[in-house]
């Protein structure tokens, strides 16, 4: 059988890389142009091939609507995949992802979206929406050749594509949209041919992932999410962390904190130090989620409705600053790409290794 | 001071206590070239006392109220002062045999010679002596008196 | 498992000539270095040497040499050697003399050739052909004398999820685990097969360590009692030892159905070895032989095993860790898939190189599969149907060394049992004459002038040693591929490339090859 995996793909991405991620707080939507300014300060940290955004807050007016972007590399994928979306969805609307011609691009794939809904399966009563959302994903991954889902989730878009970022968000013309958060990635990949659906952010649902590092526990991590159904379809290590937070925070309904305890947790002589009652908890979620630890070095920023989460791995082998400047919560690489945009934040840290920290719209977080 | 303990359930009774001591009490130290050469002159100072399949290796105990030492009539017996061990000077020893007859745990035997050989003297110079060095199953071991 | 009588009355009966059978070794002495201090001759339990006194000479009989090294070992001019029997049957790659000997000894005996110790034919160590990964600039590698390199080992049933109130409290009850410091434990090796000394040794070493021994179905002796929050007990076919006390004394209990030396035989401790130390421990009359059936006889099939399992957990009211041990055959992934569905918290596989006291040669050699297939198989197998979660896997079968316990745990085992390892390393020298009861190391014997030869105090830190030894080398390996915690290890085959496999090889074992 001929599927998406049979691509030429690097076995695994790793490199180096810029990231970037803004949210205000207060909810109120600010243009793709500042993410774009921020990421671009650290043109150095990535070649050229691999920029993406996410953003969130941006289609107001069908935030019930999961917004499924796709790239499709041939006319043919296009096809079939839309007699799957007919098939198994209410397509609400679709059209073409508007895009600006750029000197620096080249290659693009046919890039269109779709607002949809599935009605629940009567056979599988258990499968809410989501659910539905998540297989469908998958399965225009895995079965149809040449058609690549970017992004599915409610009232966000991901937009990526092969190129440095501030050229990729000119060309998807991100300063014409407004959201209250945007997330954004530069890419220095060490090992990979370049193709736009390889490419941060990687999503699922609305969890959107940029990432700076690579996660020596990717063997383990794509078989543990093999267990809850998800199929690691890119071969990247990135796509590991998007799935990790869907499967431990709506699947199984962790805290957030406790999600990132999983991912990276304390050290077990830390644990040791700790109160009885608070032991228990990390000794249980240790022995429990080895399988979600994500091991080797990795800065990540992470996006979702209402929220944006930033953290390390627990020994910080790779760079995270933090910044706030009035509502806004500013993560990133580096200092500078934070003082492009915010020339006198209010307070700037670097957080410890493995500790998230959680910008969260004062509204609430819908889920 | 420091004494050869004898942990009998894990003497082997392999004997290289007895081909040690012979070697280390040689002229030469060499195992081949002291056998050799003084197999017949030297009589370890340790012996392997076996019956049945237990044994266990004895050499002087370096007692506290050293009998031999009282028993000796030309002083050749003495304490080291600085290490506690019963020592003999062999210049002064003439072969009377009292101390063998006074030993409570039997550990000192005739010489070839006619005077006492057999008398352990903890290997003076050797850091651990070479019966406990050398025993494979730590059943000799030096330990410190309580 | 073997009526020795039989084969010792058709001996006597038809006393034939030995001079077809040869002897295995020849037993070489240096007249220039040799002192004659008898030393060789006083440590052979086989009687090979022999001083005449007459003319000073020692002499030795080769054809009673089993290979041992004992004489060399404690030689003190190093003039004894001993060296294989070179070969002496006109060259034939099929009639190999081994083959050749084999009928020999059968055409006088008339019974079942017996051997002890792994199977030791030229079959491939798939180990040797798996390479491990490691970081180059785009990971950092990890120095783990200098940064945390954790190992810290879980066992048991785990809850796919956990919960939490809605105070952040957690509500899940998590089944009782064995904790590991290092993801190695001992072997099931019955104190009846080992020395009391050896059996002592073990459960020190893995109280020191941090780890487990495994009493196997030699009952637990009151001496080991103390270190019985470190020891797993083994309810085999025998039921040797077993009560309730037994049971609830230990971290966890193992049911055996079957071990990777002779999958599907049982075992058969003679009563010469039963003395009064061994008759108190499993419980059965002094100097009647223990006679294991090679099937329980209360476990013809799956919910058999069940309610074994749960009759145990009932027995120490689910405060302990059930297992199940099997030997690796060929449907060991549908087996262990069983076991876990019965109610197994962990599942340990033993591979056809795993060791024993005493084996048919035939089955040794020729029953059984490959640990590292199993392994594979068994891992896929538990994630595929969802329940990877709800038992841990333990394997067995001949682990030499750190890479080879990494390799398994990379293919997906939790921990790996060492069972030849930990005897090698109280002084082994795989002679495989366990079954004799000759022990020259006084391991595998309960001759009281041989078990002497065996110092508890000595073989606990040798096998210390060796623990920690690899588990060393195992953080190394870890740092080398920039990983700082076994769980991002275990299952993860990332790290293996194979080389000189089929791909049929590579598919099974779920790796890619060098270069891929």
């Amino acid at each position: 059988m001929t599927t998406a995996t049979n691509r030429v793909l690097p076995f695994k991405d790793m490199g180096g890389c810029s990231i970037s991620g803004i949210m205000d707080q207060s909810g109120r939507p600010f243009s793709g142009d500042v993410v774009i300014r921020s990421i671009a300060n650290m043109h150095e940290r990535s070649n050229g091939l691999g920029g993406g955004f996410a953003a969130y807050g941006i289609f107001p007016d069908r935030a019930d609507q999961y917004c499924m972007q796709l790239m499709f590399d041939t006319p043919q994928a296009q096809v079939e995949t839309e007699a799957l979306l007919e098939q198994r969805c209410i397509v609400h609307h679709a059209e073409p992802i508007p895009t600006r011609p750029h000197p620096n691009i080249s290659g693009e794939p046919i890039l269109h979206r779709y607002f949809v809904n599935i009605e629940p399966d009567a056979n599988r009563p258990y499968m809410d929406e989501d659910d539905l959302v998540v297989e469908l994903h998958m399965q225009i991954n895995i079965e149809v050749m040449d058609a690549f889902v970017f992004s599915a989730g409610k009232d966000m878009g991901c937009f990526k594509g092969v190129g440095y970022p501030e050229d990729i968000g000119e060309y998807f013309r991100l300063d014409q949209y407004e959201g209250y958060t945007w997330i954004a990635h530069g890419r220095f990949p060490t090992n990979t041919t370049g193709w736009w659906g390889g490419a941060h952010p990687f999503s699922v649902l609305d969890w959107a992932i940029v990432h700076n590092g690579e996660i020596s526990s990717y063997g383990i991590n794509k078989r543990y999410l093999r267990d809850f159904g998800y199929e690691c379809t890119l071969q990247t290590d990135t796509e590991v962390i998007a799935y990790m937070f869907d499967v431990l925070m709506r699947k199984h309904a962790l805290p957030l904190e406790l999600a990132c305890r999983a991912m990276a947790p304390p050290f077990w002589d830390e644990i040791e130090r700790m109160p009885e009652e608070e032991q228990v908890q990390a000794k249980a979620v240790r022995a429990v989620y080895g399988g979600a630890l994500l091991n080797g070095p990795f800065a990540v920023v992470v996006g979702s409705t209402g929220r944006m989460i930033g953290f390390s791995d627990r020994t910080k082998l790779r760079p995270q600053v933090c910044a706030l400047g009035g509502e806004r919560l500013y993560i990133s690489s580096e200092e500078a790409a934070i003082r492009t945009v915010c020339p006198d934040p209010d307070v700037v840290w670097h957080p410890d290794g493995g500790e998230p920290v959680v910008g969260q719209l004062h509204a609430g977080v819908p889920h | 001071m420091k004494r050869i303990m004898i942990h009998e359930q894990y003497c082997v009774g392999c004997g290289l206590c007895e081909v040690h001591c012979l070697v280390q009490h040689s002229r030469s130290k060499k195992i081949i070239k002291a056998y050799r050469e003084q197999r017949d002159e030297i009589v370890p100072a340790v012996q392997v006392e076996r019956l049945g399949y237990e044994s266990f290796a004895l050499q002087c105990r370096h007692c506290d109220d050293a009998l031999c030492i009282e028993a000796c009539m030309t002083g050749a017996l003495y304490r080291d002062p600085e290490t506690g061990a019963v020592l003999c000077d062999t210049d002064r020893c003439v072969g009377c045999w009292m101390c063998i007859m006074v030993c409570d745990a039997g550990a000192i035997r005739p010489g070839p010679d006619g005077k006492i050989a057999s008398k352990c003297d903890l290997c003076s110079g050797e850091e651990v002596p070479v019966c406990v060095e050398n025993c494979p199953n730590e059943a000799l071991v030096l330990e410190d008196e309580e | 498992m073997l009526n020795t009588d039989n084969i010792r009355s058709r001996q006597e009966r038809s006393a034939l000539p030995k001079w077809l059978v040869q002897s295995d070794f020849v037993v070489d002495r240096d007249e220039s270095r040799c002192i004659q201090c008898e030393v060789c001759a006083r440590q052979c339990a086989n009687e090979v040497h022999e001083l005449d006194a007459d003319i000073m000479e020692m002499f030795s009989e080769s054809e009673l040499c089993v290979g041992c090294h004992r004489c060399v070992s404690l030689c003190p001019t190093n003039a004894v050697s001993v060296r294989e029997v070179e070969l002496d049957f006109r060259p034939n790659s099929n009639w190999t003399a081994p083959m050749i000997r084999n009928v020999y000894k059968q055409a006088e005996h008339g019974g079942v050739l017996l051997t002890g110790m792994g199977n030791p034919e030229e079959l491939p160590v798939y180990w040797d052909r798996m390479l491990l990964n490691a970081s180059q600039v785009t990971n950092p590698s990890i120095d783990p004398l200098r940064e945390p390199m954790e190992l810290l080992t879980h066992l048991g049933e785990k809850p796919q999820a956990l919960e939490f109130d809605e105070n952040g409290a957690l509500k899940t009850q998590i089944a009782p685990q064995l904790e590991l410091h290092v993801p190695v434990m001992f072997s099931a090796m019955s104190y009846g097969s080992i020395s009391y000394h050896a059996s002592i040794a073990l459960a020190q070493a893995a109280h020191e360590v941090g780890t487990y021994a495994n009493t196997g179905e030699g009952g637990l002796h009151e001496d080991i009692a103390e270190y019985a929050d470190n020891m797993i007990v083994q309810v085999a076919s025998g039921r040797f030892g077993v009560d309730a006390d037994y049971l609830n004394a230990a971290a966890a209990v193992e049911i055996k159905i079957g071990q990777g030396a002779k999958p599907g035989i049982g075992g058969h401790l003679p009563g010469e070895k039963v003395d009064a130390e061994i008759s108190a421990t499993r419980m059965i009359p002094q100097g009647t032989d223990a006679l294991s059936p090679a099937p329980h006889h209360d476990i013809y099939s799956i919910e058999d095993l069940r309610q074994l399992i749960f009759a145990i957990k009932e027995a120490t009211r689910y405060r302990k860790p059930v297992g199940v041990k099997i030997a690796a055959v060929h449907h060991v992934a549908a087996i262990a898939s069983g076991a876990v569905r019965a109610g197994a918290d962990f599942v340990a596989i033993d591979g056809y190189r795993g060791g024993t006291g005493a084996a048919p040669t035939m089955i040794r050699d020729n029953v059984g599969i490959p640990i590292e297939f199993a392994t594979a198989a068994v891992d896929a197998r538990l994630r595929e149907e969802g329940i990877r979660h709800e038992a841990s896997l333990i394997v067995a079968g001949s682990f030499r060394c750190a890479a080879d316990v990494v390799k398994a745990i990379a293919l997906g085992a939790d921990a790996c049992y060492i069972g030849t390892a930990a005897l090698v390393a109280m002084g082994c020298h795989l002679c495989q004459k366990c079954y004799t009861g000759k022990c020259n190391w006084g391991i595998a014997t309960q001759d009281p002038a041989l078990t002497r030869r065996l110092n508890p105090n000595i073989a606990t830190r040798r096998l210390v040693n060796v623990l920690e030894s690899w588990s060393h080398e195992i953080q190394e390996i870890m740092g080398g591929m920039g990983i700082n915690a076994i769980e991002s290890l275990r299952g993860n085959r990332d790290h293996i490339r194979g080389v000189n496999m089929s791909d049929r090889e590579l598919a099974i074992l779920g790796i890619s090859a060098a270069g891929e």
